[in-house]
């Protein structure tokens, strides 16, 4: 145990991604350490989206290793990462539309025991009361917001240890982002380490640990998250200031 | 009465489409192609019944059990060998790999069994008639209604209530976020390819016990109307095959006893085109909506 927690529970280690010819990912390295928020920032199309989807073993890297919790996990397949302790939720929400809410959230504990199951949602809706009081509504039917929330409520559902978030703010108003900000920072609380991508940078770093900024296919800068918000070229670059 | 006859017929009929129906609209649901080679799965299932019942003697049930597994590891590896190789390929090259799955499967039957039409024994099944009435019904056709009805209901309870069943819909949905979810693609793919090959065995048993002619090509006909009826009730939609498949029964029978029995079949498809330019998505079918 004394040594598996001084392991960080996710390593990357100069992996390279490619979608047919496009080199997309050219060698990134990144850890998380257990307990922690990390957030990767960057502009649209840097490869942020693929960082996580390769973690979550939806793409094969052609180079390079990942380990999760000490293990090799390379080429593993998404569905067998959430046995392993490591839950995705994607960009673009993609809850199942068609389903209602419980049933979503169901899914979500797929992984897990059927025993686990209810209280695995009890906990999930002390997070999102707002998604209770949807239980029976068709997924497809919620608003943006409540989407958000049933799909991280969906990737909790799991127990991960870490959970991934893709882009959550995107398409919602301010005073939504805010929650979800605040779920994001009582989730980490209650035990859960977060990997963040995000284009609001200004909301990501004021929440995370540690940052890494991502810049066509590289990390380009790295280091604290107050550090880099304060950091003139980050500033510039992804705080419009 | 005669009205009430043709009725009955319509719903038997129907019911055998139906059933077919529920093999493509699943197959297309979740693994996103069509199985042309479905409706030949039917006729493997029915000679193997067949076989049973005519050369071996076993017992009817047991004739249609083994009829049922064989079509399940037919279809799980038909599945596994010539359609999961294309997971990822264009959707026309997996659609003549199921055309030319469907030959396959026609020539190795006329390899086996020759071209000449068997005479399929009916008599397990025909024990006697029901009557109600001046209503004359078959015990085959009661038989295939109930049929219909069981597997109907099993089958909504199966996708609505079963973490395996909710795992299809899920699948059949989003494949990428199934996979998120820890469901295994690949396994819940083949588990389609049983349910809806198990099914296609009861079909052909049904089938030739009300049209007792089996032959290597008895399978093709019913197979494309059934599709038809599939997509009629709108693909990928359980209830829709089944509303599609009666529908389509119904509809054949009443055209070839009020209309004209050459045009029978022409009458169906008229019907189908009308739909289909009316509700394009089908009778069922869920319109493509999608939300940002």
């Amino acid at each position: 145990m004394s040594e598996e927690k001084k392991l960080p529970l996710l390593k990357v280690r100069d992996i390279h991604v490619y979608y047919g010819a496009i080199h997309a990912i050219k060698g990134i390295s990144l850890e998380v350490n257990e307990g922690e928020i990390v957030t990767l920032i960057g502009a649209n199309g840097a490869g942020k989206s693929t960082t996580l989807n390769t973690i979550a073993g939806l793409l094969k890297p052609r180079q390079g290793g990942i380990a999760f919790a000490g293990m090799p996990v390379e080429g593993t397949g998404a569905s067998k990462m959430v046995y392993k302790g490591l839950s995705l939720c994607p960009e673009g929400r993609r809850i199942f539309q068609q389903m209602t809410v419980r049933e979503n959230l169901e899914m979500g504990a797929f992984s897990r025991p059927n025993e686990e199951t209810e209280k695995s949602m009890e906990q999930v809706y002390e997070f999102f009361p707002r998604l209770k009081e949807r239980e029976k509504q068709i997924a497809g039917t919620l608003s943006g917001g409540e989407q958000q929330m049933l799909a991280m409520g969906r990737a909790l559902m799991s127990k991960p240890r870490l959970m991934m978030l893709d882009e959550p703010s995107m398409g919602l108003a301010p005073i939504l982002v805010e929650q979800i900000f605040e779920i994001i920072r009582d989730m980490n609380a209650a035990g859960t380490t977060i990997l963040l991508v995000e284009q609001n940078a200004q909301m990501a770093l004021s929440v995370a640990n540690r940052a890494y900024v991502m810049e066509t296919g590289r990390i380009t800068m790295e280091g604290d998250a107050d550090d880099l918000m304060h950091d003139d070229n980050v500033r510039k670059a992804y705080l419009g200031s | 009465m005669i009205f009430l006859d043709h009725l009955i017929n319509g719903l038997s009929l129907g019911s055998i489409y139906a059933i077919i129906a529920l093999g493509y609209t699943m197959v297309y649901g979740i693994a996103k192609m069509l199985n042309f080679a479905h409706g030949d799965v039917i006729m493997i299932g029915a000679y193997i019944a067949f076989c049973g019942l005519q050369y071996w003697g076993i017992p009817p049930v047991l004739a249609i059990l083994l009829a049922m597994v064989f079509c399940t590891l037919l279809g799980v590896t038909i599945e596994g060998f010539a359609y999961r190789p294309l997971r990822q390929a264009t959707s026309l090259a997996v659609l003549i790999t199921a055309i030319g799955m469907s030959y396959l499967l026609q020539n190795i039957a006329l390899m086996i069994w020759g071209a000449n039409p068997k005479s399929f024994p009916t008599t397990f099944i025909n024990g006697s008639n029901i009557r109600i009435g001046q209503l004359n019904i078959s015990s085959a056709t009661l038989i295939t209604i109930v049929a219909n009805i069981v597997i109907m209901v099993t089958l909504t309870l199966f996708t609505s209530k079963a973490k395996l069943g909710k795992a299809m819909r899920c699948v059949s949905e989003d494949r990428g976020a199934a996979e998120l979810m820890g469901i295994n693609v690949n396994r819940t793919i083949s588990l389609t390819f049983a349910i809806g090959s198990a099914l296609a065995a009861v079909a052909g048993v049904l089938l030739c016990s009300s049209y007792p002619i089996l032959q290597p090509t008895t399978g093709s006909m019913p197979g494309i109307k059934a599709f038809t009826a599939a997509v009629f009730g709108g693909i990928g939609s359980i209830p829709g095959a089944m509303l599609g498949g009666i529908l389509l029964g119904v509809i054949e029978i009443f055209g070839k006893a009020y209309i004209s029995t050459e045009l029978g079949d022409a009458i169906v498809f008229a019907v189908l085109i009308i739909v289909l330019l009316v509700k394009p998505a089908g009778l069922l079918g869920k319109p493509m909506r999608e939300k940002v």
